[in-house]
């Protein structure tokens, strides 16, 4: 969610019980803003928090004039002193995946691989590094993937230029209450997978400058997303139900939308069970 | 803009338009002018009065009547369509047109539809948000006058409406929480159930999530002697796990005796009754209703095959109450119980406050059945916040843990069966001895929680570093993510906001069918064998005979040896 929008929108996500005590947010208003001007991002959104047993991590997001480029993370642990996360790598989301159980709390922490992935581990010994996992690398790759696989725009949000860049849709005036109550109203805000796979018929009704993400009409499972309208329709809520704590707000015909995460920070793999 | 004379030769139109030279100070320039060629050539009014070559106003004229040129699907052409952007451009003057000329294409074209259609769509959707508005103000109305003063005073049994404002202003030091609209609502909620229902205590429980729709629950302790006769579930369904028993396979036997299928001599375990209203996991009566304004509805009592069942799925609830639970094994109910089940465990394993706030009512049997009644402790000293966080030891649970039978007082199932006594001559019994299962006590400390694997059971935070003074004592629950609890000198509260199900650090496996069963393994004695033709039993007849005759014959050899 936007920084500036903060109190707002958290106001909006609080149907699931989580938010922010009162010195957080005092802190992120005022840390974040000294972010965007250390970093020179030009949008700063809070991407939320991730709780271990020991401690919480607070998780920004710094954008650059192209939307769509890869972002920069932050994180903290007291919402002042933030830390520039480096970017995923392939072998770190590759392990992040296999390593279960809660975040620690402490960036610090080792998850020992040989448990894990014997292979990796020995791997890692040839090279003659540490056959661990630092916490923070595992913060990393987690963030990466609940980005991936679960942050969300509104259709018509973002518009793509014909060089490439994308960026807000001025135009955007909101999604109708009709069709914030569908799903395939809303992007996953990552590279397309499902894209290229569409038949030629429904690439034609598509429209290049805002249909170049993929919706979650699609997603497997299917019913993996809740969509509830609250207050009586005034806010439309997403929550995903593969990563429990994601949840996606918008007020419809507003500009007003937003994801944020608080959670543990664990994949949810018994989903198939439970739908 | 120069409102000079037109004399100024470095003069030059600033915009492309035409008609701007007309807004402008000077005019255009006369022939006689010194200004004259300087214009820009072509973008004169007077292009058409310059001698130009004839083929180049043929030029311009097509262009022109192109432009004019009426769409066949929309009926507009381009001329009209480009006058209009312009307009809407120079009206609005937006920043940076260029890179947005396009939407604004968009909106002109739109602009053109929304008049013809507008009376149409009017009349089609009332947005439900009118509804929900209504149900929220009717929460707001005030009871009757009557009643007014004379409630101030205490009487007896006066119900008492928690001060949810207040233990949500605690839990938001910790980020926990609805947002404030939503828990005037539910207070608001919780008068008008008190209102309604003869209640003696009522506290907000907390929110669970569904999918469709979410859940408040109340929990409530009518006063004595109230209690609503809908019981409801009398059809408690029986877990079918049995497996046959040897029994089974004399029936096999039996059935060359007796012309009708034997009846089967399997008894289900015997059921395992529900605890009493009032006490072990139904020790409170629980409310719920899908949003603040809706209509309460009381939950059915749980029993403890709902409980021993919830303990093996893993489901999302639905929101609504009267959904079926699909798993396996099957639930013995539907979603109102699934959720009554799951509040019970949630209650049981995460109910805590400081230590030495409750205490046992008869301090002589502390034993595990006779202490289910605590009582207030007036002698309690609160413990300081810091100390509230650093020792698990200051928080004690105060509802009773569940057994694995899935009551919170043991019961002895066999005790029961001797009455179902049927006159078979083998009456077989269960197998095993069940073994009296005993749980911990009423007031444990939390610190006896066992975590999983390296996982306490328990995290307590201080709600702030920088103010301890004002600071007040979290502890979340590990085992029911969601599950909170405060403590602030004397006061202390339970919470629950999530998604109702336990954590668990394995993927949840569901639980197997049962085994395929055995036959009844083969032996001589019942193998069956095909029956003997009448030609082999006349052959065998016959050779029977010839073995009969040869001894005869042989004897009467002996004999006639003799």
């Amino acid at each position: 969610m936007e920084a500036q929008s903060l109190p707002a929108a958290l106001a909006l996500v609080a149907g699931g019980g989580a938010g922010l005590s009162p010195e957080r947010q005092a802190a992120l208003g005022a840390s974040l803003p000294l972010v965007q001007r250390d970093y020179r991002f030009e949008r700063v959104w809070f991407w939320g928090c991730i709780q271990g047993v020991r401690g919480a991590y607070y998780i920004a997001e710094g954008l650059g004039p192209d939307r769509a480029a890869p972002r920069s993370r932050l994180y903290s642990l007291n919402c002042l002193d933030w830390s520039l996360l480096t970017p995923a790598t392939k072998e770190m989301l590759a392990l992040a995946e296999q390593v279960k159980g809660r975040f620690q709390g402490d960036p610090s922490f080792e998850y020992s691989l040989s448990e894990i992935n014997a292979e990796a581990a020995a791997r890692l010994m040839e090279s003659g590094k540490e056959p661990v996992m630092k916490e923070e690398a595992r913060l990393i790759a987690t963030v990466e993937l609940i980005d991936r696989e679960v942050g969300i725009v509104p259709r018509g949000a973002f518009v793509k230029t014909p060089l490439g860049s994308v960026y807000e849709n001025r135009h955007f005036e909101g999604l109708s209450l009709v069709e914030a109550k569908k799903l395939s109203s809303y992007f996953h805000f990552t590279e397309p997978v499902n894209l290229k796979n569409k038949t030629l018929l429904e690439k034609a009704d598509l429209d290049p400058s805002t249909d170049f993400l993929d919706s979650l009409e699609h997603d497997i499972p299917r019913g993996s997303w809740s969509i509830q309208l609250e207050k009586g329709g005034t806010v439309v809520v997403l929550r995903s139900l593969l990563w429990l704590g994601l949840t996606f707000y918008h007020v419809p015909m507003t500009k007003q939308f937003g994801y944020v995460y608080f959670g543990t920070g664990e994949k949810n793999l018994d989903l198939p069970f439970m739908l | 803009m120069d409102q000079s004379l037109g004399l100024d030769s470095s003069q030059e139109p600033e915009s492309a338009d035409p008609q701007d030279a007309y807004e402008r100070g000077h005019g255009p320039y006369q022939p006689h002018e010194p200004g004259y060629g300087l214009d820009h050539p072509g973008y004169s009014p007077y292009e058409d009065e310059i001698p130009d070559p004839q083929a180049r106003m043929l030029a311009i004229k097509n262009a022109k009547a192109y432009l004019l040129k009426t769409s066949t699907k929309s009926g507009l052409n381009l001329y009209d369509h480009f006058a209009n952007i312009l307009t809407k451009i120079l009206d609005e003057q937006p920043t940076n047109t260029v890179d947005i000329i396009e939407n604004i294409s968009k909106d002109v074209k739109w602009a053109q539809f929304r008049k013809k259609m507008d009376t149409l769509r009017d009349e089609h959707s009332i947005p439900p948000t009118f509804e929900a508005a209504e149900k929220y103000k009717a929460l707001f109305v005030k009871e009757g006058g009557e009643e007014e003063p004379d409630d101030l005073e205490d009487e007896m049994g006066q119900p008492s409406l928690p001060n949810v404002m207040e233990t949500a202003f605690y839990f938001e030091q910790a980020g926990i929480g609805l947002n404030k609209d939503e828990s005037y609502y539910i207070f608001l909620a919780l008068k008008n159930l008190i209102n309604i229902r003869p209640i003696q205590t009522c506290r907000f429980w907390g929110k669970i999530l569904g999918l469709e729709m979410n859940y408040i629950i109340a929990e409530v302790q009518l006063q004595e002697g109230e209690e609503d006769e809908d019981i409801g579930e009398e059809g408690e369904e029986v877990l079918g796990e049995g497996e046959k028993e040897g029994e089974a396979e004399e029936e096999d036997e039996q059935k060359e005796k007796e012309a009708e299928p034997p009846k089967s001599t399997y008894k289900p375990p015997p059921e395992i009754p529900k605890e009493e209203n009032g006490t072990g996991t139904n020790k409170y009566i629980y409310f719920v209703c899908n949003e603040p304004g809706t209509p309460w509805v009381k939950l059915p009592p749980v029993t403890p095959a709902q409980i021993v069942c919830a303990r093996k799925i893993k489901k999302f609830f639905t929101g609504r109450l009267d959904a079926p639970v699909v798993s396996f094994p099957p639930f013995p109910g539907n979603e109102a119980n699934y959720l009554r089940a799951q509040i019970a465990r949630i209650s049981a394993g995460t109910h805590v406050s400081p230590t030495g706030f409750y205490q046992f009512a008869n301090e002589d049997d502390e034993e595990d059945e006779g202490a289910d009644t605590y009582e207030e402790n007036p002698e309690f000293e609160p413990p300081p916040v810091a100390e509230m966080v650093e020792s698990l030891a200051t928080w004690a649970h105060h509802v009773k843990g569940i057994l694995k039978q899935g009551r919170c007082v043991w019961i002895n199932p066999s005790q029961k069966s001797e009455e179902d006594e049927d006159d078979e001559e083998e009456e077989e019994e269960e197998g095993e001895e069940q073994q009296e299962e005993r749980g911990p006590a009423l007031l444990t400390l939390i610190s006896e929680d066992e975590g999983m694997k390296d996982i306490p059971a328990w995290t307590a935070q201080a709600s702030t570093d920088l103010i301890p003074r004002y600071s007040v004592a979290i502890l979340q629950s590990n085992r029911w993510p969601g599950a909170y609890a405060f403590a602030s000198g004397r006061k202390f509260e339970n919470i629950y906001f999530g998604w109702g199900h336990k954590y668990s650090p394995e993927s949840h496996t569901p639980a197997l069918p049962p085994p395929v069963q055995a036959e009844f393994p083969s032996g001589p004695g019942i193998t069956e064998t095909v029956d003997p033709t009448v030609e082999e039993e006349m052959a065998f007849k016959a050779a029977q005979e010839d073995a009969l005759a040869e001894t005869e014959e042989e004897e009467d050899e002996e004999g006639e040896d003799d």
